[in-house]
C-alpha cells in the first residue's frame, strides 16, 4: 500500500499546474464575465495533450491512465471550472464512449480529430422531459434501408454549439423503455441537426451548453455505437467513468478556494493581526483542508479501481457525492474568509462559489449518487 | 499509487475479524456494561499477534480496526499499549530497556500503560508539574497523572515528568516506570460514559525513586518523544473510530432490510437510503486517509508530512464515527435508544474518539499550522 503519486503522476501533476496557472487561469475571470467560450485554448489544451487524454497512441492521443485524468482535471479545475467541464465532457463522454464501444474503423475515424482538438465532443443523453430517468428518453431513431433516421430534442448538451462530433442517444424500440435505448455517431453538418437555444447559466458560464434539436436527421447506418437496444448499458459506464471526472473536477474548486482562502487569511489584518491567526478562521481553513484531501483520496482510489479493471461503481458515486458537496461547502467558506471582498466579481472564490453548484448535479445529482451508494450497500452479501 | 493491502495483510484482517466476530463480539456488550476487564482476550490477542509494535503498521491498523469494530474499548486498550508504550520503548529505547521490557510487554504479554495528562495539563504540555529530580542513580518522582487507560492492569508505564522544571514542555523527560515502584500509587476509577472496559485511573508519584537506567531517550527529550508518539497515535484513533463507525453501518444495513413498516423493509425508504449511503461515503473516505497516514508512516515513519496526514485521518475518522452512531440509532428508532442494541454501545464509545489523545479542535489547530507554513 502507498498512497503517494507515482514519480510520474506527481510529474504529470506539476506540469498541468504549471499550463493551467500560465495558459488558463488569466482569462478565466473575464471568459466567466462575458460566458465566451474559450475557443483559443483548445489548439494550447491539445498540444498539451489534453484533448485525447485517455486515448491510445495509435489514434492520436496521449494513453494516460483514469488516475491520470484525474490529476489533470483538478488541476484545470482549480484555476478555471468552466474548461475542466470542457475537457472533462469532451474526453469522459464522447471519446469515451466511441473509446469504450467503438469499432476498430469508428476508433480510426472520430478518435483522432477529437485527440487533436481539430473537432470538439458532445455527448446527448438529457432530454427536455428526462435526465436521470432515462426510460423516459422520447428522441426516436427508426431505421429505414441502410439510414438511422432520428428525430427529438435533447438538453443541457455540454459543447452542444461547438462540437463537431456528437454522440447521441435515442430510442431504437420505445416498447423496452431503457432496453431500447441505443447511440449513434453524429458528425456536426450531418443534415437535420439543429442547435437550439444556448443556455445561461450560474456558474461555468464560459461552458457551453446548448439544446440540440433532430429534424429527421439521418445518420448513416454504420454510426451505429455499440450494439442496437444496448446503449443503457454502455450509458451507466460511461456515466460511471464520467463521475470520476466530475468528482476530480469538484476537487480541483475545492482546491482553488482553499488556496485563495489562505493566501487571503495571511495578508487580511484586522484588530492588529493577521485573521489567519483567529482560530474561527482556522477551524475552517483545516475542514477545507481536511474535507478536500479526503475526496481528492476517494477520487483516485475510484481512478485506480477503474485502472485495476475492479468494480467501481459504488466507490466513483461515493467519491462525486463527497466531492461535489465539498467544494460547495469549501467554495461557501472561501467566500466566508473573503468577507465582503468574497461577494464581489473581482474574487475568484466569487466564480468558484457559482461554479461548485454544477458539481452537485452534473453526470446524476447527489440524489441520485445516494440511490446508487445506497443499492450498492442493500445488495445481499 | 498502490490502494490494497498486500495478500498477508489482508489475511492478517481476515482471521482478526473471524476472531473478532466469534469470539469477541458474543461477550462484548455485557462485559462492557459490567465495565469488566477482558483479560482472557487480551490474552488470545496476544496469540492471534496483536500485542506489540513489530508487525508492520499497516497490518496493525487493519487489525485494530476489526477489533474496534466488535468492542471499542477493546481497541482502546491495544493502542494505548501498542503504540503509546511498546512504540515509544521500540523506537526511543536504548538496547537493555528493549530487551528487558519489551519482552515483558511482548513475549511475556506484561500490559503497558503511560501517563501524561495531569489536573491542570492535557494538550497543553507546558503546564505539566509533575516533577523528576536526579538524585544519585535514580530519579524522584513526585505529582499526579489523570486519565491512565490500563492503569491498574499494566505491568509498565511510560511517565513524563519535569526534569527541568524552568524550561517548560522542552525540560520534560520520558521513564519507563515499574507498576511496583514504592511510591506510586493507582488512585480510583474513573466513571466513564462509553470504552467502559478500558479502566482509566489516577496515578500518584509519592517520592518514587525510578532508576536513573530506565529514562527513556535523552534528557529533556520528553515532548519530543510525546509529539512524535502522538503524531502516530492519531492513526490509532482513526483505525478505532473507523472499527465503530463500520459497526454503525453493518448494524444498520441489517436493521434497514429486516424492520419493516407500512408494509416494506425500511431500507426501501430513501430517507433511510440516505443516512446508509453518507455513513458509507464518509466510512470509505475515513478508511483512505487512515491508510493514507499508516502507509505513509510504515514506510516512512520520519517524514514531515505526518503530521498533518495523521491528524486529518484522526480529525475526520472521528468525526465521522460520531455522526455514524447518531444515524444508526436514528435507524433503529427507539430500539436503537435500548442498550439491549449494540448501536447504544457504539453511540457512547464514538464520544471519546474526538476527545481523546487530543481532541478534534487541536487537530484542526495541527492541520491549520502545516497548512500556513
Amino acid at each position: 500500500m502507498n498512497l503517494d503519486l507515482s514519480e510520474e503522476h506527481e510529474l504529470l501533476k506539476q506540469a498541468t499546474r504549471e499550463f493551467a496557472e500560465g495558459e488558463i487561469a488569466p482569462g478565466a475571470a473575464e471568459r466567466d464575465e462575458q460566458a465566451r467560450f474559450p475557443s483559443e485554448l483548445i489548439p494550447k489544451l491539445a498540444h498539451q495533450g489534453l484533448l485525447g487524454i485517455m486515448v491510445p497512441d495509435e489514434y492520436g492521443g496521449s494513453g494516460y491512465d483514469t488516475l491520470s485524468a484525474a490529476i489533470i482535471l483538478e488541476e484545470v479545475a482549480r484555476v478555471d471550472a468552466a474548461v475542466a467541464l470542457l475537457v472533462g465532457s469532451h474526453n469522459s463522454l464522447c471519446s469515451g464512449h466511441i473509446l469504450a464501444v467503438g469499432t476498430a474503423e469508428q476508433k480510426r475515424r472520430y478518435l483522432p480529430p477529437l485527440a487533436r482538438g481539430e473537432k470538439l465532443g458532445a455527448w446527448a443523453l438529457t432530454e427536455p422531459g428526462s435526465g436521470s430517468d432515462a426510460g423516459a428518453m422520447r428522441t426516436r431513431a427508426e431505421l429505414k434501408g441502410d439510414t438511422w433516421v432520428i428525430r427529438g430534442d435533447k438538453q443541457f448538451i455540454t459543447q452542444g454549439s461547438t462540437a463537431g462530433t456528437y454522440v447521441i442517444m435515442a430510442s431504437t424500440d420505445p416498447t423496452l423503455g431503457t432496453k431500447g435505448i441505443s447511440a449513434f455517431i453524429v458528425p456536426r453538418e450531418t443534415p437535420g441537426l439543429v442547435v437550439g437555444k444556448l443556455e445561461k447559466k450560474l456558474g461555468v458560464r464560459a461552458s457551453d451548453t446548448a439544446a440540440l434539436h433532430f429534424d429527421d436527421m439521418a445518420v448513416p447506418k454504420e454510426n451505429l455505437l455499440g450494439k442496437v437496444n444496448e446503449g443503457f448499458k454502455d450509458v451507466l459506464g460511461v456515466l460511471s467513468s464520467a463521475r470520476i471526472g466530475m468528482a476530480a473536477l469538484a476537487v480541483g474548486i475545492a482546491q482553488g478556494a482553499l488556496d485563495e482562502a489562505l493566501s487571503y487569511a495571511k495578508k487580511r489584518r484586522q484588530f492588529g493581526k493577521p485573521i489567519l491567526e483567529y482560530e474561527a478562521i482556522q477551524w475552517m481553513i483545516a475542514d477545507m483542508a481536511t474535507e478536500n484531501e479526503a475526496a481528492r483520496l476517494m477520487t483516485w482510489y475510484a481512478a485506480s479501481l477503474r485502472d485495476l479493471k475492479q468494480p467501481f461503481v459504488r466507490i466513483a458515486s461515493e467519491a462525486k457525492l463527497l466531492s461535489s458537496e465539498v467544494a460547495v461547502r469549501s467554495a461557501s467558506k472561501a467566500i466566508q474568509i473573503h468577507g465582503g471582498y468574497g461577494y464581489l466579481k473581482d474574487s475568484p472564490v466569487e466564480r468558484f462559489y457559482r461554479d461548485a453548484k454544477l458539481c452537485e448535479i452534473g453526470e446524476g445529482t447527489s440524489e441520485v449518487q445516494r440511490i446508487v451508494i445506497a443499492r450498492e450497500l442493500l445488495k445481499p452479501a | 499509487m498502490d490502494f490494497s493491502l498486500t495478500p498477508e495483510q489482508e489475511s492478517f484482517r481476515q482471521s482478526i475479524r473471524q476472531f473478532a466476530e466469534s469470539s469477541v463480539a458474543p461477550i462484548a456488550s455485557d462485559l462492557d456494561r459490567k465495565a469488566q476487564y477482558p483479560a482472557d482476550v487480551i490474552d488470545s490477542l496476544a496469540g492471534l499477534g496483536l500485542l506489540g509494535c513489530d508487525r508492520d503498521f499497516v497490518s496493525y491498523v487493519a487489525g485494530l480496526v476489526e477489533i474496534s469494530r466488535v468492542w471499542a474499548s477493546l481497541g482502546a486498550i491495544l493502542s494505548v499499549h501498542n503504540s503509546f508504550v511498546c512504540y515509544p520503548i521500540a523506537r526511543f529505547g536504548n538496547e537493555a530497556q528493549k530487551n528487558k521490557y519489551l519482552k515483558l510487554l511482548v513475549n511475556e504479554r506484561q500490559l503497558g500503560c503511560y501517563a501524561f495528562a495531569e489536573p491542570a495539563a492535557g494538550s497543553d504540555a507546558g503546564s505539566i508539574q509533575t516533577t523528576a529530580m536526579a538524585d544519585g542513580d535514580v530519579f524522584v518522582l513526585n505529582g499526579q497523572k489523570l486519565f491512565v487507560t490500563n492503569g491498574r492492569q499494566a505491568r509498565v508505564a511510560i511517565v513524563y515528568a519535569l526534569t527541568d522544571v524552568s524550561k517548560g514542555r522542552e525540560g520534560l523527560s520520558a521513564f519507563i516506570v515499574d507498576m511496583n515502584t514504592p511510591g506510586l500509587t493507582i488512585g480510583g476509577t474513573a466513571e466513564k460514559l462509553g470504552l467502559r472496559a478500558a479502566e482509566i485511573v489516577e496515578l500518584s508519584f509519592r517520592d518514587c525513586r525510578v532508576p536513573k537506567a530506565n529514562l527513556l531517550g535523552n534528557l529533556n527529550q520528553g515532548f519530543a518523544i510525546a509529539r512524535h508518539i502522538v503524531e502516530s497515535g492519531r492513526i490509532d484513533i482513526a483505525a478505532q473510530a473507523v472499527g465503530i463507525a463500520e459497526a454503525c453501518l453493518d448494524a444498520s444495513v441489517d436493521h434497514a432490510k429486516e424492520r419493516r413498516q407500512f408494509g416494506r423493509p425500511i431500507a426501501e425508504f430513501e430517507a433511510i437510503q440516505w443516512m446508509l449511503a453518507d455513513m458509507g461515503t464518509e466510512i470509505d473516505a475515513s478508511k483512505l486517509l487512515m491508510y493514507r497516514a499508516a502507509s505513509l508512516r510504515a514506510r516512512r515513519p520520519d517524514d514531515n508530512r505526518l503530521t498533518m496526514v495523521a491528524a486529518q485521518a484522526k480529525l475526520f475518522a472521528s468525526e465521522t464515527a460520531n455522526r455514524a452512531a447518531y444515524h444508526a440509532i436514528q435507524v433503529f428508532g427507539g430500539h436503537g435508544y435500548l442498550a439491549a442494541y449494540p448501536v447504544e454501545r457504539y453511540f457512547r464509545d464514538a464520544r471519546a474518539m474526538t476527545l481523546y489523545e487530543e481532541t478534534s479542535e487541536i487537530e484542526r489547530l495541527v492541520i491549520e499550522h502545516e497548512l500556513a507554513k
